[in-house]
């Protein structure tokens, strides 16, 4: 039987027979539909995927006219990662001139709300001096970060050592202490670049300290709006399942702790966010046939169920990509079509 | 992971039509296939057309709308900016604070 190259969610190179990817393709998209209570890929959207997948192109491109709108997190933290010496400006606009970034992103080292905070004026000018030079929309992103505002990072008692030892109450009380403060940070920060000429503000890895983290996002998002009615809101998330660390906060009489992407975009479009960034994560052990199938039958929910545009986070470990430092192009580009074509999402 | 997905899925920025489509979707909550067919109309081309990055260079340059290449003579950043918002009939942030700045609101 003939045997296709194929890759773990780690990047590894595999064989698969024909069989054998199908399989892949229907254990992954079985997962995501029984987890989140979905519909999984239809028989024609299964059969899409397998002749995407048997591809033995070095890269793999859309069809001309199915393109769609990309947007990033860190933007500003990508190019010196690589050890190259770059200024923010010089980084907005090698993405604008030469990555054909359909928008940009201006962002701190440190991509927390909260460090930003005390050295904004840093940013402010800089923000100001990038939109006299940049054409293409340039947002600011940071990061909730709600573990910043508990102990030794901050003044709130640290619910991980709280609940454990029984402290259930303090802890979660230090959740809500820990919320009020990064919404002012996240408003603070939100403000100032704003004010500064921002066409966008981003709130990345949202989640990533569970329900509490949502929370803080959502309530700085309400903020922002009433403030400024035409700011436009990024949120991308940290995960696929929101982790129930509070387990008891609400927004708007929905539960927070537990719901997936397609839940998610409700409570964040009631709550102004303009653009969401769904998340689902790469199982490591697993293929990336049944990653990327399991991330399109979540994202193929979140998409039907939203009204704003949805843009997938299709980084390192998350959107179907395998979690490997150098990751492969060929493996890289098949997820981003596959992405685009079935799902119909409206970015990246 | 950019220039990747950049090229594979993108609309190519200031090489086409990106950035147009993209002030849509944040200053209208357009999605995707909206978002163009408006940019489309405003731009009297068909939504195909939008990805073509010959067709784009020439237009964005008899629209003043910025081109990829810097050249001496032609508008560029915050001009730019005059002029997509002109054409799109959408707010921009940084020229409204320019203008008001500049006191020419």
């Amino acid at each position: 039987m003939k045997k296709v190259f194929s890759r773990t969610g780690d990047g590894w190179p595999i064989e698969l027979t024909e069989a054998g990817l199908m399989k892949e393709i229907e254990a992954g998209t079985n997962d995501a539909a029984e987890r989140g209570k979905i519909p999984h890929l239809s028989e024609d959207e299964r059969r899409h995927l397998f002749d995407l997948l048997k591809s033995t192109c070095k890269i793999n491109g859309v069809e001309k006219g199915s393109e769609v709108i990309m947007t990033y997190d860190g933007g500003t933290n990508k190019i010196g990662r690589m050890g190259i010496s770059t200024g923010p400006i010089q980084v907005l606009q090698l993405y604008e001139r030469c990555f054909g970034a359909d928008t940009t992103e201006l962002s701190h080292l440190d991509y927390s709300f909260k460090p930003v905070k005390p050295i904004v004026h840093e940013f402010t000018h800089v923000m100001e001096q990038a939109q006299f030079l940049m054409v293409v929309p340039v947002f600011y992103g940071a990061m909730p970060n709600l573990g910043l505002y508990t102990k030794p990072d901050g003044p709130m008692g640290n619910p991980a050592e709280l609940i454990p030892n029984g402290q259930i109450k303090e802890g979660k009380e230090a959740y809500e202490g820990a919320i009020e403060l990064a919404v002012e940070d996240m408003v603070y920060v939100g403000s100032a670049l704003y004010e500064a000429g921002a066409d966008g503000i981003n709130f990345d890895s949202v989640g990533a300290s569970g329900d509490a983290d949502f929370k803080a996002a959502l309530v700085a998002t309400e903020k922002l709006r009433k403030k400024y009615p035409n700011i436009c809101i990024e949120m991308g998330m940290a995960g696929e399942f929101i982790l129930g660390m509070h387990s008891e906060l609400t927004h708007n009489g929905v539960r927070l702790a537990g719901l997936y992407p397609h839940e998610q975009v409700k409570v964040a479009q009631q709550a102004g966010v303009n653009i969401f960034g769904s998340v689902i994560n790469t199982t490591t052990t697993k293929s990336f046939p049944w990653n990327i199938s399991r991330v399109i039958t979540f994202t193929k929910a979140c998409v039907d169920a939203s009204d704003i545009p949805v843009h997938g986070n299709m980084g390192q470990g998350v959107g179907g990509l395998p979690v490997c430092d150098v990751p492969s192009i060929d493996h890289v580009s098949l997820a981003s079509k596959a992405m685009v074509e079935i799902t119909r999402l409206d970015g990246l | 992971m950019a220039i990747p997905h950049a090229m594979c899925s993108g609309m190519g920025g200031m090489r086409t039509s990106g950035d147009l489509v993209a002030r849509m979707q944040m200053t209208r909550g357009m999605k995707t296939v909206e978002a163009k067919a408006f940019v489309a109309g405003k731009l009297g081309i068909s939504t195909a057309e939008l990805t073509d990055a010959v067709i784009m260079r020439e237009l964005r340059e008899d629209l003043s709308l910025g081109t990829i290449r810097s050249f001496g003579g032609f508008p560029k950043g915050i001009e730019v900016k005059h002029h997509i918002a002109d054409l799109l009939g959408v707010d921009i942030n940084s020229l409204n604070i320019f203008r008001n700045r500049a006191g020419v609101m």
